[in-house]
C-alpha cells in the first residue's frame, strides 16, 4: 500500500510531465521515469512514511528554511549582480521565485522541464533531480548591503530608502582572517535538503537562470546539520565531536522565535517585516591539533561533556547550566573562558540566535590536513544586539578558549525578506 | 569631384559609371557600378542610394595600410567583402542587395569596426524567401564568410611559416596571434575534420597522453616563447601550412548547414568559456585575447548569417543576442590597444577582469544555446 504522501509526490512529478502536454515524449522515456520513481520510493516500501516525499510548503508569512527543522544537507551560495538594471533585478527575483516554487515541491524547473523540450534546445531543467523526492528542500533568500549601495555609498537599482538600518557591515572581530572572495555578496541563497543532490540541483538551476543578470560569487556545501532547530530533533555534532546547538532556539519556542528571529513591523523597513537577518561565517577548524587535545581539555574548552553534552556543572544535555558551580579544586566548573559560558545569553544581555549551521570538508590542504570546519548560519531579528554582541564576547585569543582551534575565514550579513503568497515574489516589497 | 577623378586615374579595368560622378552621389540612385575610395582615414562610396539587384563595388586603396571592404546588413551580417586590398591596389566586389539599409565599411589595417557609410537600397525588393530557402541563404552567407576568412588564413599562415623558417623570431611572434585570428574565427569548420584539428591546434598534454608528437600552432608557439628561437621548427612549420591548406580546402567543399552553423555559434562560445577564459589555449604566448575576440567574431558572423531566420522565429532572442554581444564586446574591447589593434596579454589581466569577461561570456552563452532550437523549428 502506498502512503498518501508518496502518492502526492508522484502525482506532482507526473503532473508536470502531463501538464506540459509532451506529445513527443517517448513511451520509453516515460517508462524510464516511472522506474526512477519506483526506485526512489524503495526505502519507504516497508510501509514507513518517507518524510522526504512530502514537500515543505513554499508559501507562507515567513520564508521556509529558517524555522523549518534543519535538513541534513546545505548548499549555500552568494551572487553578485552583473547587471545594474532595476528591471533585471526584479525579473531575476520573479524568475527565481517561480523556479523555487517548482523545485521545492519536487518539480522540474520551467514549462517543459528536463526532458520535455525541443531536442535541439538545452533542457530547461538540468535533470539531476529527476526521480528524486522533494527531500525537504527549502530555498531561502537574503539581500546583502551591497545590493542596496555600492562601495561609494551610491544607491543601486533605485532602491532608495530600502536599505535596512540594521543591514550594516559587520564589525571586524579579533582573530578574523576573512577572505573577501568568499565573503558577502549581493544576494545569498541557502538551499537545504536531506539529499545533497537535490540541494545542488536547486542552486545549479538558480545560477543558470541568473546568467546575464547575476553570477555566483562563491558557494559552500555542508553536511550533518550542527544545530537542531526543533525539539523533535536530536542535537547533532560538529567536527570537534561535540553536540552543537543544544541551547539553540527551537521552532516550538514560539516566544523566543518571535522575539529573536522575525523582524517586526516597528523594526522597519516595511518590506522586511516578517523577515529575518542571516549571518554566515565560515569557520575553519584546526582539526588535527584539536584531535591531539586530551579529552579533559576538550571538555573544559567547550564547557560540556563530550559524551552526553551535559554542562560541566552537572546534569544531562538540557540541564540548566550553573555558572557558579565549583569543581573539586574550588575552580569554576565551567571555565571562565569556555565557549558555553561566553556564548550564553546570561553573559550577552540575553541575546539568542537561531543557528542553522553545517559541517564542511573541502578536501585537504596538501599538508595532510583536512580543510574542514563549520559553516555557521544564524537567523536573528537584530544582528547588532544578537550576533555581534555574542561574537564580541567570543572573539580573540583572550576570550573563547576555542579560538586556538578555529579561524573565521568568511563572513556575510543578509536581510531575508518575508515569505511570499500564491502570486508574490521574493523581495517584492523592494519594488513597491 | 577631385577624389572621383583621382579614382578614374587609377582604374584601368572596371568600368566606372560617369553618372555616379556627375552629380551629388547621395541624390540619385546608382545602378550597378560603384567606386569605393579607401584610404587610411577615409572610405568614400560613390553613391549611397542604390537600386536593388547586383552592384559592383570597385575598391581602390589610396592609403598606406592593407584594407578590406565589407557590405553589412543589419546586425553586421556580411553581404559581401573583399579582403587584403594592398596599398595602390584595386579590387572588385559584386553583391546582390535586396531592398534595405546596409553599411559599407573600409577597414584600414584590417582591424576594428571600420569606417562606415550607410547605403540605402530601394526598388523591387527581392522575392520573399521560403523558410528552407532562407536556411540555404544563411548557409550560403556563412560559406562566403568562411571563404573570406580561410583565404586570409592561408595568406597569414604562410607569412607566419615563412618568418619561422627564416628564423625571424620577433616577426613570427607578431604574426602568430594575427594568423590565429583567422583560424579561430572559423574553428567550427576545422573541428569537423577530427584528425586534422588535433595535429594543427592540439595542446602539449594531450599529445603526451596520446603518445604522439606535439605539433601545430602550439608546438611552434612553445619554441618561440619558451626557447626564444625557431630551432627544429621547419618541419612543424611546413606541416602546419599544409594542414591549414587541407582544412581550408575541405571546409570549402563541405560548407556547414544552417543547423551546424547554429551549433557552431555556440561551440565557439564554449571554446571561449573552456579554453580562453581560463588562459589555457595560448599558455606560452598568453595571446589568448586575440583568440577570444576571434571566437566571438566567428560566433557573431554565424548568428549574423542566421539573422533573417531568427528574426522570424524569435525576434526577442535576436534582441537579447544583440544586447549580450554588445555587452561582451564592451567588456573585451577595453583590453585592446586602439592604435595598434593589439590585445593585452592574458596573464596581465586581474582576477576581477577575468571574472567580468567570464560573466559576459556566460550571459551570451545562454541565449546562444537557444539558437539551434529556433533554427530547427524553422526547418
Amino acid at each position: 500500500m502506498k502512503d498518501k504522501r508518496s502518492t502526492e509526490t508522484e502525482l506532482s512529478r507526473r503532473r508536470l510531465l502531463g501538464a506540459a502536454g509532451i506529445g513527443a515524449l517517448a513511451v520509453g522515456a516515460g517508462g524510464g521515469y516511472a522506474v526512477g520513481q519506483q526506485q526512489a520510493q524503495t526505502p519507504a516500501a516497508a510501509g514507513v512514511a518517507d518524510p522526504d516525499a512530502a514537500p515543505i510548503p513554499f508559501e507562507g508569512a515567513h520564508q521556509a528554511g529558517i524555522v523549518t527543522p534543519a535538513q541534513d544537507r546545505l548548499y549555500f551560495v552568494t551572487f553578485d549582480m552583473t547587471s545594474d538594471e532595476r528591471d533585471d533585478l526584479e525579473s531575476l527575483l520573479r524568475d527565481w521565485t517561480a523556479a523555487a516554487r517548482q523545485m521545492t515541491q519536487g518539480n522540474d524547473v520551467g514549462e517543459l522541464g528536463a526532458v520535455g523540450g525541443s531536442p535541439y534546445s538545452p533542457p530547461e531543467d538540468t535533470g539531476e533531480a529527476l526521480g528524486l523526492p522533494p527531500s525537504g528542500l527549502t530555498i531561502t533568500i537574503g539581500f546583502g548591503r551591497s545590493l542596496f549601495v555600492d562601495q561609494k555609498g551610491r544607491t543601486r537599482f533605485g532602491l532608495d530608502g530600502k536599505l535596512p538600518e540594521r543591514l550594516t557591515e559587520l564589525p571586524s572581530f579579533s582573530g578574523d582572517r576573512l577572505e573577501p572572495e568568499i565573503s558577502d555578496g549581493d544576494i545569498a541563497v541557502q538551499a537545504c535538503a536531506n539529499d545533497p543532490q537535490v540541494a545542488v540541483h536547486a542552486i545549479r538551476n538558480l545560477a543558470r537562470i541568473a546568467f546575464g543578470r547575476a553570477s555566483v560569487r562563491y558557494s559552500q556545501m555542508g553536511f550533518g546539520r550542527t544545530s537542531s532547530t526543533s525539539t523533535a530533533q536530536v542535537t547533532a555534532r560538529n567536527l570537534f565531536g561535540f553536540k552543537d546547538g543544544t541551547a539553540n532556539i527551537k521552532v516550538e519556542e514560539k516566544a523566543d522565535v518571535d522575539d529573536f528571529v522575525w523582524v517586526h513591523e516597528k523594526d522597519g523597513p516595511d518590506w522586511l517585516a516578517g523577515g529575518s537577518y542571516l549571518v554566515s561565517r565560515k569557520i575553519n577548524m584546526r582539526i588535527e591539533t584539536w584531535d591531539r587535545e586530551p579529552l579533559e581539555g576538550q571538555e573544559s574548552i567547550v564547557g560540556r561533556t563530550k559524551g552526553s553534552g551535559g554542562p560541566l556543572s552537572g546534569g544531562d544535555e538540557f540541564e540548566t547550566i550553573d555558572f557558579t558551580a565549583k569543581d573539586d579544586t574550588g575552580q569554576p566548573a565551567i571555565d571562565m573562558k569556555s565557549h558555553v559560558r561566553l556564548a550564553h545569553p546570561d553573559f550577552n544581555k540575553g541575546a539568542k540566535l537561531l543557528r542553522r549551521g553545517y559541517n564542511f570538508v573541502d578536501g585537504s590542504n596538501g599538508l595532510g590536513q583536512l580543510n574542514a570546519g563549520l559553516f555557521f548560519l544564524a537567523y536573528q531579528r537584530d544582528p547588532g544586539k544578537q550576533f555581534v554582541q555574542i561574537q564580541r564576547s567570543l572573539a580573540g585569543l583572550q576570550n573563547d578558549l576555542l579560538n586556538e582551534y578555529i579561524v573565521h575565514v568568511s563572513s556575510g550579513l543578509f536581510a531575508c525578506p518575508p515569505g511570499v503568497g500564491a502570486k508574490g515574489f521574493w523581495g517584492e516589497g523592494l519594488f513597491a | 569631384m577631385k577624389s572621383c577623378l583621382a579614382t578614374i586615374g587609377v582604374l584601368t579595368l572596371a568600368a566606372l559609371s560617369l553618372s555616379a560622378c556627375a552629380s551629388d552621389p547621395s541624390e540619385s540612385a546608382a545602378k550597378g557600378d560603384l567606386t569605393v575610395a579607401a584610404s587610411d582615414s577615409g572610405c568614400k562610396v560613390s553613391a549611397t542610394k542604390l537600386d536593388a539587384g547586383p552592384s559592383t563595388f570597385t575598391v581602390t586603396n589610396a592609403g598606406s595600410k592593407v584594407t578590406e571592404f565589407y557590405v553589412y546588413a543589419e546586425g553586421d551580417r556580411i553581404m559581401g567583402e573583399v579582403e587584403n586590398v594592398g596599398p595602390g591596389l584595386t579590387r572588385n566586389l559584386v553583391v546582390d542587395l535586396p531592398k534595405g539599409t546596409y553599411e559599407g565599411a573600409c577597414k584600414p589595417g584590417m582591424i576594428g569596426d571600420g569606417i562606415r557609410q550607410t547605403l540605402t537600397v530601394t526598388g523591387e525588393s527581392a522575392k520573399d524567401l521560403s523558410d528552407s530557402q532562407e536556411l540555404t541563404a544563411a548557409a550560403d552567407s556563412y560559406a562566403r564568410y568562411v571563404k573570406s576568412q580561410s583565404d586570409t588564413l592561408v595568406v597569414k599562415t604562410t607569412e607566419f611559416v615563412d618568418a619561422v623558417k627564416a628564423g625571424k623570431v620577433d616577426e613570427a611572434k607578431k604574426l602568430f596571434p594575427i594568423a590565429r585570428t583567422y583560424w579561430e574565427r572559423i574553428e567550427p569548420v576545422a573541428e569537423k575534420f577530427g584528425d586534422l584539428d588535433p595535429i594543427t591546434d592540439g595542446r602539449e598534454p594531450d599529445a603526451k597522453a596520446e603518445g604522439v608528437d606535439f605539433t601545430g600552432w602550439h608546438r611552434i608557439e612553445k619554441q618561440l616563447w619558451v626557447s626564444g628561437n625557431t630551432d627544429g621548427m621547419d618541419k612543424y612549420a611546413d606541416q602546419l601550412l599544409s594542414n591549414v591548406k587541407k582544412i581550408v580546402a575541405l571546409g570549402q567543399d563541405a560548407p556547414l548547414t544552417a543547423l551546424e552553423l547554429a551549433q557552431g555559434s555556440k561551440g565557439l562560445l564554449d571554446e571561449v568559456a573552456t579554453g580562453k577564459a581560463t588562459g589555457e589555449e595560448d599558455e606560452f604566448s598568453h595571446t589568448d585575447l586575440w583568440d577570444f575576440k576571434a571566437n566571438i567574431e566567428g560566433s557573431q558572423a554565424a548568428i549574423a548569417s542566421l539573422r533573417p531566420v531568427l528574426e522570424k522565429q524569435d525576434p526577442a532572442l535576436v534582441k537579447k543576442l544583440d544586447a549580450e554581444f554588445a555587452a561582451l564586446d564592451n567588456e573585451l574591447n577595453q583590453h585592446q590597444d586602439k592604435k595598434t589593434g593589439e590585445w593585452a596579454f592574458y596573464d596581465e589581466l586581474s582576477k576581477d577582469q577575468v571574472k567580468a569577461l567570464s560573466n559576459a561570456v556566460a550571459a551570451l552563452s545562454e541565449p546562444i544555446s537557444q539558437v539551434a532550437a529556433a533554427i530547427a523549428a524553422s526547418a
